[in-house]
């Protein structure tokens, strides 16, 4: 998809992109004979079982959750160790090979793709948990463990990882990409809570980005590594040991729906409730095409109007506080049919829609696929750009509903679309979004992956 | 309705990680391993603690046979809201031959001794899938049984049962004092939050030995051999239809 790039420059882009496309073809070949020629080195590494060139599993290694084409590496390894990691990544460099890492495949944005070959790492047999320290609230994981895993393995420890982007992602692959997800705007994205990083660089060199098993809660002292790899994409290096900072399990939790008369009023609400000091864990806004959606796709019933949908954390007399808080604010918006439910039954009942809100979305179009975009601006800003976004979709006939962590100024438009009618892939292209965002002293957030979608 | 509580859990390897035997065959690698309480043990205990919140319960008092990090098993059950723990030892050769007999000989003589009401356990453990404890604990006491309980309530003094069994769901009424087995679908388990991990230390463990409650706890059943399950085989592809019939009948199957 080529976001926000206007109508006088699509041909230039096209012809670069298909110019492009002869360089990987006639790389091919080269590329190929290459590979065959390091087999038996990666052997030597990682064991016969540790290198696979079976179509299968190259195939599954191609792709992650998106609607974008499969691109499989011309080979996958297996290593067991980051001394086997840095091993192969020096073969890979003497012969110019291409490096992919894979952690779990479940990212939303075509960042494993192989789109010139080469050798993908999978990571999943590192997997394990290592240096828990309950005192320090720390924990240092390997590629293979994933956000659930890690979360069952603290359960005794009254500790958890609250970084929830949705998906069972590997905590390296969160890492490399810089997972935000729902709890964000009360427990922060990764980039917070990244203390250290084991990396293994393209040539081979293993770096630990602060410091080897160090894990300070801050620091002053020399170049903030840690945050150039996080985010980075696996553009910098292959990310195999990660430290991170845990939290106290809430001791309750509460979860509350709320309607809206308007887009207006539910951001309103969202900066009041932020500003009257009130630690809201979660802050979802749903636009009046995605609750439609979710009505349908659940059978529930809620208005469809704009709809917040938060979840508080913390003792249980602090929830009361800020549950009435909240909910005189959203009657002072205009707010409507406010419930709320502490028992995990109901809970879940209640944010039903939320967590459908993908396959809600699809559903919609029966046979189309969706993708997500990502968008992040300053709250006050939010208002005016939805409104704009939902008259654009309007205007183009495109079908776009809108979810958003709205305590960050961050929302999705899901853009729903055949992907065999040309016409209306053309029209999503030039959907002017970005164009609009320019304007209002935000910009795109990269939060889903940019190595596909940006080219 | 005021009654006391047993709710036996078991430590076992957190259900995560992989089991690997050991080369000798005599059993599976626990060095290093991350243990953690016995999946349905943690559902019997939450609705033993949601029982007591609902006030139809006096007291919840979490048991577990086993070596000294049994202790640990009993926290998470205290931080999960039991009020007290007694953990019965056993170690080294005693406690790798313990089996259901023996700790539903442990549990029938601690329920007689702690006038226990009602007796509340996971359906089987996660390591030897026996399904055996429960129900003989029952029978030793001779107490009605409701196993696979996939719900419990009291109606006066007797106890409704939803039981899962192969063809759907069996209710059932049983009297008390009574044992129930925990399945999948009781409730699900509340995490163990710091603060109440932190009070969970002041509450009491007693410690007792077997003998302390008459147990003799040899074992009449000798693990002979573990194996691993065998290695899945690659399967063998045909170009037509005709070839997989023909396989099929060389090798005696149609």
């Amino acid at each position: 998809m080529w976001c926000g790039v206007s109508a006088a420059l699509w041909p230039v882009r096209c012809r670069s992109f298909l110019l492009q496309c002869r360089n990987i073809c006639s790389g091919n070949v080269g590329r190929k004979s290459v590979v065959d020629g390091v087999l038996p080195s990666f052997r030597s590494v990682c064991g016969e079982d540790g290198v696979s060139l079976s179509e299968a599993i190259r195939e599954q290694h191609g792709k992650d959750e998106s609607v974008h084409k499969c691109c499989p590496p011309d080979v996958v390894v297996f290593p067991r160790s980051v001394d086997e990691v840095s091993a192969l990544a020096k073969i890979c460099h003497m012969h110019c090979l291409p490096i992919i890492p894979f952690g779990t495949g479940t990212g939303l944005e075509g960042g494993v793709g192989a789109m010139k070959g080469g050798v993908c790492f999978s990571l999943r047999n590192m997997d394990q948990v290592l240096d828990l320290h309950v005192e320090d609230f720390d924990v240092t994981v390997e590629p293979g463990v994933t956000r659930k895993a890690l979360n069952s393995y603290l359960r005794d420890t009254g500790l958890w990882f609250p970084v929830d982007p949705g998906a069972d992602a590997s905590l390296c692959g969160m890492a490399a990409t810089s997972a935000s997800g729902t709890n964000a705007v009360r427990y922060g994205t990764m980039r917070e809570n990244i203390m250290n990083l084991e990396v293994v660089l393209a040539d081979g060199t293993i770096i630990n980005t602060a410091g080897k098993g160090r894990r300070p809660r801050k620091t002053s002292a020399g170049y903030n590594l840690t945050n150039l790899f996080v985010g980075s994409e696996g553009t910098l290096g292959i990310i195999t040991k990660t430290t991170l900072r845990l939290y106290g399990i809430p001791e309750a939790v509460v979860s509350a729906v709320c309607s809206f008369p308007s887009v207006q009023a539910a951001v309103d609400s969202t900066v009041q409730i932020l500003q009257s000091g009130v630690p809201i864990a979660r802050i979802e806004f749903l636009d009046d095409v995605m609750i439609d959606a979710c009505n349908r796709f659940s059978s529930l019933s809620y208005p469809v109007t704009p709809t917040l949908f938060l979840e508080f954390h913390g003792s249980e007399r602090s929830l009361e506080e800020q549950v009435n808080t909240s909910e005189e604010i959203t009657q002072c918006n205009g707010g409507s049919d406010f419930q709320w439910a502490k028992d995990e039954e109901t809970r879940s009942r209640l944010w039903k829609a939320r967590h459908d809100a993908w396959y809600a979305a699809l559903a919609l179009r029966p046979g189309c696929k969706a993708y997500a975009t990502d968008v992040c601006v300053p709250l006050s800003m939010l208002p005016q750009i939805i409104v704009e976004t939902k008259e654009d979709l309007i205007a183009n006939k495109l079908t776009g509903p809108i979810a958003g962590h709205v305590g960050d100024g961050n929302f999705h438009c899901l853009m729903v679309l055949d992907p065999n009618d040309p016409d209306e892939l053309k029209c999503n292209q030039s959907f002017s979004f970005l164009f609009l965002l320019l304007d209002i002293s935000g910009g795109p957030t990269w939060g889903h992956d940019p190595k596909v979608e940006k080219h | 309705f005021q009654v006391g509580l047993l709710v036996s859990v078991k430590r076992f390897f957190l259900f995560l990680f992989e089991i690997r035997v050991k080369p000798d065959k005599s059993g599976v690698v626990t060095d290093g391993v991350k243990h953690s309480m016995n999946p349905f043990c943690e559902i019997a205990v939450e609705e033993a603690v949601k029982l007591k919140e609902k006030k139809l319960i006096k007291e919840v008092v979490a048991v577990s046979c086993g070596p000294q990090q049994a202790q640990e098993t009993i926290r998470t059950a205290l931080a999960m809201g039991a009020d007290r723990g007694i953990h019965v030892q056993v170690a080294g050769k005693d406690y790798e031959n313990l089996g259901p007999l023996q700790v539903s000989k442990i549990m029938a003589a601690l329920a007689k001794k702690e006038e226990a009401q009602l007796v509340i356990l996971g359906k089987q453990a996660i390591d030897d899938d026996c399904n055996q404890t429960g129900q003989m604990t029952a029978a030793l006491l001779d107490w009605p049984q409701g196993t696979f309980a996939s719900e419990v309530s009291f109606e006066g003094d007797k106890l409704k049962v939803v039981r899962e069994i192969d063809g759907g769901l069996e209710t059932i009424t049983i009297n008390t004092p009574a044992v129930v087995t925990a399945d999948l679908r009781l409730n699900t388990p509340r995490y163990a939050t710091l603060p109440n991990i932190m009070k969970a230390k002041k509450k009491k463990i007693a410690i007792m030995k077997p003998e302390d409650l008459g147990v003799d706890i040899t074992s009449r059943v000798e693990v002979l051999r573990v194996d691993e399950p065998p290695q899945r085989e690659a399967g063998v592809k045909v170009e037509t239809v005709q070839d997989l019939v023909g396989k099929l009948k060389d090798s005696g199957l149609v």
